[in-house]
Formats: structure tokens, C-alpha cells, sequence
């Protein structure tokens, strides 16, 4: 089975699964080896929908007797790893902008410094004549005119990618338990657990450790912390006519300072645990694009923990400006960064909670 | 390059299984221990790499396993796969021992799972590695290294020295290196001689260089020829070799378990000349897939095709290779190189004879065919829907008999009694224990047993 002509990624993968199906001695790491039993044969759309239920945790690699030199030169976490950044570039729009952002860290470094002019220059110009806080330096109308299309604009364009995603794949019918089975699987990362709770493979080799789970854990709920501050100032501002500046002890601070903690951990951890990671067990070729994608959220989160010190200090200007123009980027580049993958592995769980259970293949 | 001129307390040959369990149960006892695997890192762990299950027993339920397996059940099978070739006392031994283990191994490191789908036959009796060998292998060596057990790879031991009754040193190659390696104690786990071609030639008849090797290409038994050329007790049928059908197109060496071909009982299996040479629904294939490479051992150049046609392709594990397929008898001997009028005449008589009746592909159906030489006596249907297809079969050495003779410490004797400081443990003396046959997964407890016992004795010995 040497490869004499070079295979797509989906071919490659297809090749690599069908000799997987015949040994399934990895059943028990995640969800991937029992959905793969369900057939015999695999269409472009299974492989679609197995690489986004992989969450990468390398340890079938590490288990497999047929890994290089062996001349079936299996390497699941890689071959799967391509055909998902490809599906995510494939089934977005424009994707040349997903091609560009998902491999290049430099094109998020520069549309990072193109937002941060026009912030300077929105700074400069568009000063408003009165405001407190941070609407002293930028209006709230101007602000909620610029990010509300920003937030909601990628949104669209993720949601037609799930759909084309959902087509692709053969998804059926969505019903409420198959979305909470979904939801529980992400929030706890059962996935990343390696079937026995010691954690995965992913930066120390053979050894299981817990330390992806844990870091991906603290940046995603610092996420979602962070987003629901966000949330909660703006129901303050137009439920209870309750502006911003907010003290320490309102909802916005409550959730965000340690959101913007948690992110910062999450993001140092997950940086460093991807240097140490083997690059040749992953999507090799968008490296700097993730990288770039980690440290935008570090930014996003230590430029948010440094307004905040800086309150009342004549370095507001300039740190509104580094926040909001990272933020800007973070929302802007949702469908075409890797933040998109937390989108489509939602949706692969969801796909998988309401397909049978997969039963044994005979012997 | 480690330093070697240090005396180690113990050497053990061979980097498996029972070469780990040893290792680590003497390091635990305070020996200074080094590992010699004459593979390569990312081929370490000898024949355990492609294994997948412990065989236990069990009184009660145990995690992973269900159910109770007792000792007089377990040594029953093993009485029924060996015919009776087996030293009863070694193999109670290994049996009570195997209970005790699997705590142990879960301690070590190895994690289980529940058991596999397609075989959920082995649930009560089989605990599956989470990962399978590899893992297990993988574990191993992370808690001997944690213990700091000295581990070298590529180092191929060619003499074992042996003065009266004791062993004074080995003689080793290093990566390519000649390598005097001294040590108070001695453990050989080193496996079995299936991979060298040559040895089974002599040993099976020229048809063995027809076979393909299912394990590592590393178990070439050149420590076990040392040892009886020294005149180590042996044990074991030297001339026969343990084999399954496989597909024909697997590698010579290290296919492993996605070779394997379950299709046989929904097959007719056809020798080169087209004629059919065994009743493939004997019985049911957890139960006979292991005659079948020696059947196909027996046949014209050792090979045999396994033709279904399009009402069975589902009915069996996905083949790591997909079959031939044609949309005429006709046309799929061509395809595999065999005669077509012979084959039609075959089949054409085969679906003459067989008889309306309710098929069940996971029991016993007793749809058989009436008035053949040759009968199938289960799952026999005419070969008659299109497309069809078909698999190459051919003999897969698994492992050999011949072995080193131990007592129930795991100490290797001559003529003269036992050699006070050398132990084996794992396929080099599993013929001891397993003289013909196979059992699933008992491999792995002979070697985890008298891995572990050979560890325990070798530290007592240099305490």
C-alpha cells in the first residue's frame, strides 16, 4: 500500500480509515473509532463529519502498530486534522479568506494593525464631546454602529457553513436531546478524556495529560464569561438605562475580570502546550495561523484585564484602541480562524447524538 | 551510548510483555535493571505490539471483565485448544496467577476497555487493552523508565555465556556494535523463532517460505537456538508453528490484527485448482479461524481464495484491503489468476447441492449442502447473486512452539539441573504451557505471569 501518487487529503484519510476499521483496537479513546464501525465504506461527507468529531488528542497515534516506518504509515490525528481545516475552508465564504486566515499569522497580524490605525485615527477624530469612562474616547453610538455588524455579519456566515456542513455530511434531524448530549460532551471535553480520564497525548508523548483539557477549559469558559459580561452591560445599558462606567461589583466586572484571568491562563497554557506538541501529528501547514489564533485571544483578554487597571489613567486611549481592534479581529475572523472549529465540533457532536449507536461488525 | 562497563543486577533479553513485567517487578524489588529490545524504538515491544487482551480469571465481576471465569472453566478451554499438551501444574499456575495481575497491571499503567465491538464473545474472559498492545507496551516502558530501568534499543544479544550452572555475561550487539554485556542475574523473554524464515523452512518444510509472518520481523530466536545449543532444556513441538488464514496480500511481516479475514464461514475456499478442501461452516469462526492456516498450509502453494457473493459482503468485519469483485464467476477468476470453466464447475455443483433453509449468520443454521465429498454443513448458499468477490488466503505464522522448559519459578534447566541465575519468561518458554493451539489472549498472561515471577526470583537472587 505505498503511495506512489500523491493522494488529496480526503483520499488519504479514506485510505487510512478503511485499514483502521479493520483493527479497532482504539475504540475506547473518543467518539471517532465507534462512529467509523458504523460503516464500510466511507463518502467524502463521513470523512467530513469524523475528522470534526476528532478533537485531535493524538492518542490513537501513539497506540497504533502500524504508524511509520511500518509501510501502512498510519497518522490519524494528521490525516483527519487536513480534511478538517479543509472542510472549515471549503464550506466557508469567501474561502479564500478562510485559506488566507486559517494558515497565515501574519494576515491576522495585519488586519490586527490595520483595525488598531483605524481605531487610532477614530480616536483622534471622532472624539466625542462628553461620555464617561470609555465613551469618553469613543461614543457608544459609534461603538455599537461599528460592532454590531462586526459580531453579526461572521455569524451569518458561519451559520450558512454549518448548513452547508450539515448537507455534506448527511445530518438528520436536530432534536433537543441530540443538541444537550452535544453541549455535554463540549462542556466537560469528554472527548479529550482518552476513554479513562487521564487526558491525552497531546505534548508529552506517550504520556497522558490532562493539561489540554484544562487549559482549552479555562480559555473556553473564560470565553464565555468574558462574552457574557460583554452581554450583560449591554442589557444594563438599554433594559436599565445603567451606562457604563461600571464599578467592581456589577455584573460586567463580576463575570469579566476572572473570564479575562481565565483567558489569559487558558491562552499561555495552550501556546505552550503547542510548542512542545509534535506539528507533524496536526494540520502541519496552518501551525502559524492557530498560534497567531492563540495569542489574538491572549491579547483580546490582557488588553481587557489592562483597561481595566488603567481606569482613569491617560493610557485608556491607547488600550481602547488595542482592545477594541483585537476584539474586532477575533469577530471579524470568526468563520476564518480556528476559532470556527468550536462551531463545527458542536455541530460533528450534535450530527453524531442522533445518529444509532454503533453496533459490532460480526467476527 | 549508555556505559556498560557498570554491572547491572539484571539483564533481560527481549523488550515485550513478560521483558517489562520482569523488568519492572525487579526494579520495584531494588534491582538495577537493563532492558535489551533489539528493535528499534518504534518497534519495541516484540509480538505484544499487535495484541490486544489478557485472558483472566476471575471469581466476580472485575473491571472490565463480567461475569465469573473460574479455574476449572479456563483451564477446560485450555485443555480443549491444547488436546491436552500442556504441563498442568504451570498452566494452573499461570491461570490462579492471571487474577492477581490485572490489578497489578492497572497499577502499571495499562488501561482497559470494554470489550471490542465484533467480539463481544470474549466480555466474561477477556480484558481489552484501551489501544490495544501498543499502549499496553507503551505504559510499560513509561513506568520502567520511571523506575529507572535502563532501556537500550537495537541491541540484538547473539550469546548467552553460560560456565557450569550459571550464565557470567551475554554477547550483544548494539547498534551495530559488539557489546559485552555483565549482570548478576538473567532473564531471556525474547519470543519465539517465527520470524526467521530459514528455521521454519527446516523446520515446517520449504512451503513455510509461502508464509507470511504476522508479527514483528524481530523474533528471530536467536538467543532460544543459543540456549539449546547449549543444551537448555527445551519444550514444545519444534516443527509446528501457530498460523491463521490470512488475506493473502497482507506484508511479510507485521500485518497484525487488520489482516485477518473473517469471511469464511459465508465463503466457499477454493485451492489454486479450484477444488474445495474443507467444510468452511464447521462451526462458528471464533472457533476455527485458527485450523485455517494450516488447511491452506496443506494446499498448492499454500494458498486458497474465499469466494462469497453480494448476499454476504455485509455479514463479516470490514478486510483491510478491499476484495476482488466482478460481476461474473467468470470474471472474478480471472481476476485472481484461476481457472474460469473450473471454478463455474465447482460453484455450479456446490449451489446444486445445497438446500432451502433459514440462514442465521451468528449461529449454528445447519444449512448444509447434500451429497458433496466436500460438505458445508452451516451457512452453505448458492453462490449466485452478482456482484462477487473474493479474497486470497494465505498461511499467517502467529507464533512457534519450541521453547525453553521452566519450573514454576520461571528457571531455565539442563541435563544437569536449573541454571541458578537465568529465568524466561513469555513466548520463549509458552510452549511449556501452550503445546499446541491457541487460546485468545493467553499469551499475554503466561508472559505477565512468569514475567512477573522471573522478575521477583532474579531480584531475590541478587538481594
Amino acid at each position: 500500500m505505498s503511495l506512489d501518487t500523491p493522494l488529496d487529503a480526503t483520499a488519504e484519510a479514506r485510505r487510512q480509515i478503511e485499514i483502521c476499521n479493520a483493527c479497532r483496537y482504539c475504540e475506547g479513546f473518543c467518539a471517532v473509532f465507534p462512529a467509523m464501525t458504523r460503516q464500510k465504506s466511507f463518502a467524502d461527507g463521513d470523512l467530513t463529519q469524523l475528522a470534526n468529531l476528532c478533537h485531535n488528542c493524538r492518542g490513537c497515534y501513539y497506540s497504533c502498530q502500524y504508524t511509520e516506518p511500518h509501510e501502512f504509515a498510519l497518522n490519524i490525528p494528521a490525516a483527519l486534522a487536513e480534511v478538517r481545516v479543509q472542510s472549515w475552508e471549503r464550506l466557508s465564504r469567501p474561502r479564500a479568506l478562510a485559506k488566507v486566515f486559517q494558515t497565515q499569522g501574519v494576515a491576522m497580524a495585519v488586519l490586527a494593525v490595520v483595525a488598531l490605525a483605524w481605531f487610532m485615527w477614530a480616536l483622534a477624530w471622532l472624539k466625542p464631546a462628553g461620555g464617561a469612562g470609555f465613551y469618553a474616547h469613543l461614543s457608544h453610538t459609534l461603538l455599537v454602529s461599528v460592532f454590531v455588524p462586526v459580531f453579526l455579519l461572521p455569524l451569518v456566515v458561519i451559520a450558512a457553513s454549518l448548513r452547508a456542513y450539515w448537507r455534506e455530511i448527511g445530518g438528520g434531524r436536530v432534536r433537543l436531546a441530540h443538541l444537550l448530549t452535544a453541549l455535554g460532551q463540549a462542556a466537560r471535553m469528554t472527548n479529550l478524556s482518552g476513554g479513562h480520564g487521564e487526558g491525552c497525548n497531546f505534548e508529552n508523548g506517550d504520556r497522558y495529560t490532562d493539561r489540554r483539557r484544562v487549559f482549552h477549559q479555562l480559555m473556553l469558559y473564560g470565553f464565555l464569561l468574558c462574552f457574557a459580561a460583554t452581554a450583560s452591560g449591554t442589557l444594563m445599558h438599554y433594559l436599565l438605562d445603567w451606562s457604563a462606567p461600571y464599578g467592581v461589583l456589577t455584573p460586567p466586572k463580576l463575570l469579566g475580570l476572572p473570564g479575562g484571568v481565565m483567558m489569559v491562563i487558558g491562552a499561555v497554557g495552550l501556546a505552550a502546550l503547542k510548542l512542545r506538541a509534535d506539528p507533524a501529528l496536526g494540520a502541519a501547514r496552518v501551525w502559524g495561523g492557530e498560534m497567531a489564533f492563540i495569542l489574538l485571544l491572549a491579547t483580546v483578554a490582557l488588553t481587557g484585564l489592562a483597561l481595566f487597571a488603567a481606569t482613569g489613567t491617560g493610557l485608556v486611549g491607547a488600550l481602547l484602541a488595542l482592545h477594541l481592534a483585537s476584539v474586532m479581529v477575533l469577530f471579524l475572523l470568526m468563520p476564518y480562524s480556528k476559532m470556527v472549529h468550536g462551531f463545527f465540533r458542536l455541530a460533528a457532536l450534535v450530527a453524531e447524538a442522533g445518529k444509532p449507536r454503533p453496533v459490532s461488525g460480526g467476527e | 551510548m549508555t556505559d556498560l562497563s557498570a554491572t547491572y543486577d539484571l539483564a533481560v533479553v527481549g523488550g515485550g510483555n513478560a521483558a517489562l513485567c520482569a523488568a519492572i517487578t525487579a526494579a520495584e524489588a531494588g534491582a538495577r535493571v537493563l532492558i535489551l529490545e533489539g528493535a528499534p524504538k518504534s518497534y519495541r515491544g516484540g509480538n505484544s505490539r499487535h495484541t490486544r487482551n489478557f485472558r483472566c480469571m476471575h471469581r466476580g465481576p472485575m473491571d472490565p471483565l463480567i461475569g465469573s471465569y473460574e479455574e476449572d472453566e479456563y483451564i477446560h478451554d485450555l485443555m480443549l485448544v491444547t488436546k491436552g499438551k500442556t504441563d498442568e501444574s504451570l498452566a494452573r499456575l499461570a491461570i490462579r496467577s492471571s487474577e492477581e495481575c490485572l490489578p497489578w497491571m492497572k497499577a502499571h499503567g495499562v488501561r482497559f476497555q470494554p470489550s471490542l465491538s465484533g467480539t463481544l464473545s470474549l466480555g466474561r474472559t477477556n480484558a481489552f487493552f484501551l489501544g490495544g498492545g501498543k499502549a499496553l507496551v507503551n505504559a510499560y516502558y513509561n513506568t520502567a523508565q520511571d523506575l529507572g530501568v535502563t532501556v537500550l534499543y537495537n541491541a540484538q544479544v547473539r550469546h548467552v555465556h553460560r560456565d557450569g550452572d550459571r550464565i557470567s555475561h551475554l554477547e550483544a550487539e548494539i547498534a551495530g556494535q559488539p557489546v559485552t554485556v555483565n549482570a548478576r542475574a538473567f532473564v531471556l523473554a525474547s519470543g519465539g523463532f517465527q520470524a526467521d524464515l530459514d528455521w521454519l523452512a527446516r523446520a515446517w518444510g520449504p512451503a513455510a517460505r509461502n508464509f507470511l509472518i504476522r508479527g514483528t520481523p524481530y523474533n528471530r530466536g536467536v538467543v532460544l537456538r543459543d540456549m539449546l545449543d547449549q543444551g537448555a532444556d527445551s519444550v514444545g513441538d519444534p516443527t509446528q508453528c501457530h498460523a491463521v488464514a490470512i488475506d493473502g496480500r497482507a506484508p511479510q511481516y507485521d500485518g497484525g490484527i487488520v489482516t485477518r479475514l473473517d469471511c469464511v464461514p459465508f465463503s466457499i475456499v477454493v485451492n489454486k485448482h479450484c477444488q474445495r478442501f474443507h467444510d468452511e461452516g464447521e462451526d462458528v469462526w471464533p472457533k476455527r479461524y485458527a485450523i485455517w492456516g494450516r488447511l491452506v498450509a496443506a494446499q498448492p502453494d499454500q494458498v486458497g481464495y474465499a469466494l462469497i457473493d453480494a448476499k454476504s459482503i455485509d455479514l463479516f468485519m470490514p478486510s483491510v484491503f478491499p476484495p476482488v469483485k466482478s460481476d461474473t464467476l467468470e470474471g472474478l477468476a480471472e481476476q485472481m489468476g484461476l481457472d474460469p470453466q473450473a471454478l463455474r464447475g465447482t460453484v455450479d455443483a456446490f449451489n446444486a447441492a445445497c438446500r432451502p433453509g433459514r440462514f442465521h449468520p451468528t449461529e449454528l443454521d445447519g444449512v448444509a449442502t447434500e451429497g458433496l465429498a466436500t460438505p458445508k454443513t452451516n451457512w452453505a448458499r448458492p453462490l449466485d447473486t452478482p456482484p462477487f468477490y473474493g479474497y486470497q488466503l494465505r498461511p499467517g505464522v502467529t507464533f512457534t512452539y519450541l521453547g525453553l522448559r521452566v519450573d514454576a519459578h520461571a528457571q531455565v534447566h539442563t541435563a544437569e539441573g536449573p541454571i541458578r541465575n537465568l529465568w524466561a519468561a513469555g513466548e520463549i518458554m509458552a510452549g511449556s504451557i501452550l503445546g499446541q493451539g491457541y487460546l485468545a489472549g493467553f499469551g499475554m498472561t503466561i508472559g505477565t505471569v512468569f514475567g512477573r515471577i522471573a522478575g521477583k526470583e532474579a531480584a531475590a537472587h541478587v538481594a
